[in-house]
């Protein structure tokens, strides 16, 4: 469904990516692990076309995202940002039902579904007429995810949707994008550095470090694997190949 | 000496290609907004509340610096006046200086102060928080969402704050004029009625438009390539007014030769 193949970007002379594989089948739920500024979120924005990589070519089932009508694509994915990336302008209810508001859904309609989503994220319905300023940075969170499958995407970018959530809430986020894979059948992508959300929601998960994709494999094999890289990052050891100041 | 010479050279030439570079984008911007106007989807709701913020919310401000401005000017061209024993010109001088200068140009600037930063300052935040990416990623344009309708609204509210500002100036000057320098009330509007011309109302009104089309863009133009955090959104939001209003005084300047020079 998605493939990246040996994909360069760099910021001025901090180069962050320096030549990212990796495929994602269809309806496969693939988890990103990685240190803390490895490049993780702007691998997501590459696909999404909002960082435009130097090199390399990304494919999304198997269409080059540089080709063809970029608004259709957009509409077969949603997104969840790092930081929420809620419209501070408009209140909740109209931040979740924003595609379906532009697309000509009738208010009440709209309304309703953001309520419904509201519900699936673990918010009551009195937050839908409130403001993201209004919220918790665990609530805006979850607000963000409620607009990320608003409209029933095919694919699924969540940027750290547990983080920030206690462990009741992120469990309950947790089942919720898996629900999404299963159920719906969607493709879905998640970066997370937490490792109970790895196991609960990956089918396979992708190790990124120094700009490249070090180890890719299922959950068991990553509890097995003999990669340096991978046995430090989920035991979060200080000692290993990755330096603990970057 | 030779050093410091190309080092000084190579200075100006960076400073001097920056400032090309800068222009260039300014200008693309601005082909790319007007080129989306005319392309669906139209932003309607955004259109409104733009033309409420802008237009709207700006007229206690525009009409403020009007009224003031109209009356120093009566008492200025009536002690000016005196000079050459020509008071009676009190009236019709303030009526052309407000309608042909003042009122467009410190309404427009009055517009650059409060809009422009504004705008640079709500874009910029939503540009550091991402909020553009996902407005984006929900297959949104956000030149259409953000900078058409904001820029449309400048561009067809300031000409009806610089006709309010005229009138209110207008009546700045008929106040004093009245009430301190001992014009007949009845006398001192038919002679600013009587020496006012179509086109002197008509050429503000084409300044403001255009005053107003640069406030919007230079705030959407500084505000859409921000740099990162606060202090990125701080430096959008003052380069926006300043921006804003030097364009304002030079195209004020260009208008003004190429309306009444022939
Ligand atoms: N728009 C940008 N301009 C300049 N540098 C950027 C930009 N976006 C990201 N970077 C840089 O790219 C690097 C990777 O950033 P990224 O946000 O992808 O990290 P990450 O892996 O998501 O980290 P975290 O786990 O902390 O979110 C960082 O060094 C960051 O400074
Ligand atoms: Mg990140």
């Amino acid at each position: 469904m998605i493939r990246l193949k040996n994909v360069h970007k760099a910021f001025g002379n901090n180069a962050v990516l320096n030549g990212v594989d990796l495929h994602v089948p269809k309806g496969e739920s693939m988890v990103i692990i990685g240190g803390s500024g490895t490049g993780k979120s702007v691998t997501l924005k590459c696909i999404l076309g909002l960082v435009k990589p130097d090199i390399g070519t990304i494919t999304v089932a198997d269409k080059d995202i540089k080709d063809g009508d970029r608004d259709a694509l957009l509409s077969r994915f949603g997104m969840l940002f790092q930081g929420g990336a809620l419209f501070d302008s408009m209140p909740v209810w109209q931040n979740i039902a924003f595609r379906l508001v532009q697309s000509g859904v009738s208010t009440d309609e709209a309304r309703a579904l953001a309520i419904e989503k509201l519900r699936r994220v673990g918010l009551k319905p009195d937050v839908a007429d409130r403001f993201p300023a209004e919220l918790s940075g665990g609530m805006q969170k979850r607000v963000g995810l409620a607009r990320a499958i608003a409209a029933d995407p095919e694919i699924i970018f969540f940027d750290e949707p547990t983080t920030g959530l206690d462990p009741i809430m992120a469990g309950v986020i947790n089942d919720l994008i898996r629900e999404i894979v299963v159920e719906m059948g969607a493709t879905a992508m998640t970066i997370t550095h937490d490792m109970s959300s790895v196991r609960a929601i990956a089918d396979r998960v992708a190790m990124l470090h120094d700009g490249t994709i070090k180890w890719t494999g299922t959950v068991t094999e990553m509890d097995t694997t003999g990669d340096p890289y991978v046995h430090q990052f989920i035991n979060g050891l200080s000692e290993g190949p990755i330096a603990a100041i970057r | 000496m030779i050093r410091s010479a190309t080092l000084l050279l190579g200075s100006t030439g960076r400073a001097v290609l920056n400032a090309i570079g800068a222009i260039g984008a300014v200008a693309l911007f601005a082909a790319q907004t007007i080129g989306q106007i005319a392309r669906p989807p139209f932003y309607w709701r955004e259109f409104v509340s733009a033309c409420i913020t802008i237009g709207y919310f700006s007229l206690p401000v525009v009409g403020l610096t009007a009224l003031f401005t109209g009356g120093a000017l009566a008492l200025q061209i009536y002690a000016g006046g005196a000079r050459f024993n020509a008071e009676a010109v009190v009236p019709s001088i303030v009526a052309i200086g407000m309608v042909r200068e003042l009122g467009p140009v410190l309404g427009g600037l009055m517009v650059a102060a409060r809009v422009a930063s504004s705008i640079a300052a709500e874009i910029g935040t939503m540009k550091v928080t991402e909020q553009i990416d996902a407005l984006v990623t929900l297959s949104t344009n956000p030149m259409k969402y953000l900078t058409v309708p904001r820029v449309l609204a400048a561009t067809l509210t300031v000409p009806v704050l610089v006709l309010i500002g005229d009138i209110i100036g207008i009546m700045g000057g008929y106040l004093v004029g009245t009430s301190r320098l001992g014009f007949n009330a009845a006398a001192y509007l038919q002679n600013t009625a009587d020496f006012l011309e179509f086109w002197d109302i008509a050429s503000g009104l084409v300044k403001g438009a255009v005053f107003g089309f640069i406030v919007a863009l230079m705030g959407c133009y500084f505000g859409m390539t921000s740099g990162r955090g606060a202090q990125g959104v701080g430096a959008a939001t003052k380069a926006a007014v300043v921006a804003a209003s030097v364009l304002i005084l030079a195209a004020n300047y260009i208008l003004t030769e190429a309306f009444f020079t022939a």
